[in-house]
């Protein structure tokens, strides 16, 4: 555990070779003896262990490691949970002990399985039922978790670095130090996103929209890529809120037009518009759809794939195999950060597509 | 499918939601806002010192273009004006000489008819005193003659000789 943990640094370039070097070095130090197939059991934990990177988490772990007595010891900081349950709960994470223990919270007993909270008695007994999923209740959660943290604290970086940069044109009509950054890729935004598809007359108010969603996704798929170990757009509710934001905007500034074509096409013979009808209503929702899998099944699948890369190097073992995985890492992560801005780029170019379909006039019918 | 509902946070999903709503919300206000019009400004301002830099171009041509217009009317007037002056200064001279040679041709016309009638007076005079003076000396000659009679008759035969019947 200790080392795949640690192993999350190898995508800092540097901290990496020296740390598989050492890992390569230690072989067996942290195999106990008793199991009978090592390998299997470190494939099992090394699944595990993604899958377990993926989901999200109630406390910021840095790493955790077991020490010489045995313990798990975790390098991490509690979250505050919010549940709601018969009243609003609010207690710190830390009475879970990283789900070793049950919480207790006036009279009422929490337990995480799988990363969830669940309802449960004072021994913290988990029901399940044939498919294997667990059965106990569970409370509704606003927990203050590990993601909500990072989309908190980029919010605020966003905040910062473009207030401050909308405050340095105050005095001088060039940007100024990260600015220099940023303005060439608003003005990518406004020149090749949002006016080609939106079209000069009504890009403006969507802008704000395009920006944000352009810059939060990719500093936050960026962030992902760090060994903090964050990984927010590989929830499916993250980008199901962010597509539904853009199915809203789309929806609410549909004109006479859009609405035309999805319920009377023009143009066909009646008995397609009929058809067409439930089809072009469909679709309104399959396009936002579309781009929160896609986000979600993109980043994911790159976080599997890294991870089951670095994963390799404690399977082989050896001073081929581990420099090859690891070079694949590398270059894995160098595609990651292309896929970073990828993502980004086509959220926010499908949304501003689906703008421009809502707000375009047909002069041509 | 099944394992992307059941891991469905609906927690994540609200705060998702309510954050990044708040985030487009203030962005807009603190950022995109003032970025995007102050980078509007500036794309306009350049467009208009482009602008007016080419007017002032223009400007400077029409600036050009008339200097030199002026320059050749100027420079037409003064060869007109020159043609002109020697045209007059011929003209002047030629009339002048005309006016000489009349003038000239008057006063010798006058001379000679002055010369003329003085001549006449002067034959008219010479004449008038010839006369008188042939009288006279005929007077004389008569007188002279006819005091002797053989002379007398001596005339008359001479005379009568010239005559020539």
């Amino acid at each position: 555990m200790y080392r795949i943990n640690v192993l999350k640094t190898l995508t800092f370039l540097f901290f990496a070779i020296t740390v598989s070097v050492n890992a390569a070095n230690n072989p067996d130090e942290a195999i106990p003896a008793e199991q009978e197939s090592p390998v299997q059991n470190l494939k099992t934990e090394i699944k595990e262990y993604i899958n377990h990177h993926l989901l999200d988490s109630y406390d910021f772990t840095l790493y955790s490691y077991t020490n010489d007595a045995g313990e798990h010891k975790y390098i991490s900081a509690p979250l505050p949970v919010i549940l709601i349950d018969s009243g609003l709960k609010v207690f710190s994470s830390s009475k879970f002990h990283h789900g070793e223990t049950v919480a207790e919270v006036d009279g009422q007993f929490y337990a995480l399985y799988h990363n969830k909270i669940y309802k449960t008695d004072a021994l913290g007994t988990i029901n399940h039922n044939e498919e294997n999923h667990a059965t106990n209740e569970k409370p509704l959660d606003f927990s203050i978790t590990k993601n909500v943290v990072f989309i908190i604290l980029v919010g605020l970086f966003m905040l910062l670095i473009f207030s401050r940069m909308a405050n340095s044109y105050k005095n001088n009509p060039m940007p100024k130090g990260i600015g220099r950054i940023f303005e060439p890729l608003i003005l990518f935004i406004r020149n090749d996103i949002a006016i080609p598809n939106i079209g000069e007359k009504h890009y403006r108010k969507y802008m704000s929209y395009l920006l944000t969603v352009f810059f939060f996704i990719w500093i936050i798929n960026l962030l992902g890529l760090t060994p903090l170990g964050v990984n927010v757009t590989n929830n499916i509710a993250v980008t199901l809120a962010l597509a539904l934001v853009t199915y809203f905007i789309t929806t609410f500034s549909g004109n006479k037009n859009y609405w035309k074509h999805i319920f009377w096409m023009p143009g066909v013979p009646w008995p397609m518009k009929i058809i067409l009808a439930p089809i072009e209503l469909l679709g309104t929702v399959i396009k936002p759809f579309s781009l929160m899998i896609r986000l979600y099944a993109n980043i994911t699948a790159g976080h599997i794939v890294l991870m089951s890369i670095i994963g390799l190097m404690f399977i082989f073992k050896n001073w081929i195999g581990s420099p090859l995985s690891f070079g694949l890492a590398f270059a894995l992560s160098l595609l990651e950060l292309l896929v970073a801005a990828l993502q980004a780029y086509i959220f926010t170019m499908l949304s501003a597509l689906y703008f421009g379909s809502a707000v375009e006039e047909h002069d041509h019918h | 499918m099944d394992k992307l509902i059941e891991q469905f946070s609906l927690g994540l999903f609200f705060w998702q939601l309510i954050l990044f709503v708040a985030l487009v919300l203030l962005l807009k206000k603190f950022a995109w806002k003032p970025i995007l019009n102050a980078v509007n400004d500036r794309e306009e301002g350049i467009l208009k010192a482009l602008e007016s830099a080419e007017n002032a171009r223009k400007e400077m041509q029409n600036l050009t273009a008339d200097n030199e217009r002026i320059l050749k009317e100027a420079r037409i007037e003064r060869d007109a004006m020159l043609k002109e002056a020697r045209e007059m200064k011929d003209s002047i001279i030629s009339e002048a000489k005309g006016e000489a040679h009349a003038q000239a041709t008057k006063v010798i016309e006058q001379a000679k008819a002055t010369i003329e009638s003085e001549k006449h007076a002067a034959i008219a005079e010479i004449k008038n005193q010839v006369a008188e003076l042939s009288l006279e000396i005929a007077e004389k000659v008569m007188r002279n003659e006819l005091s002797d009679k053989n002379k007398q008759i001596k005339l008359v035969e001479d005379m009568l000789k010239e005559v020539k019947l």
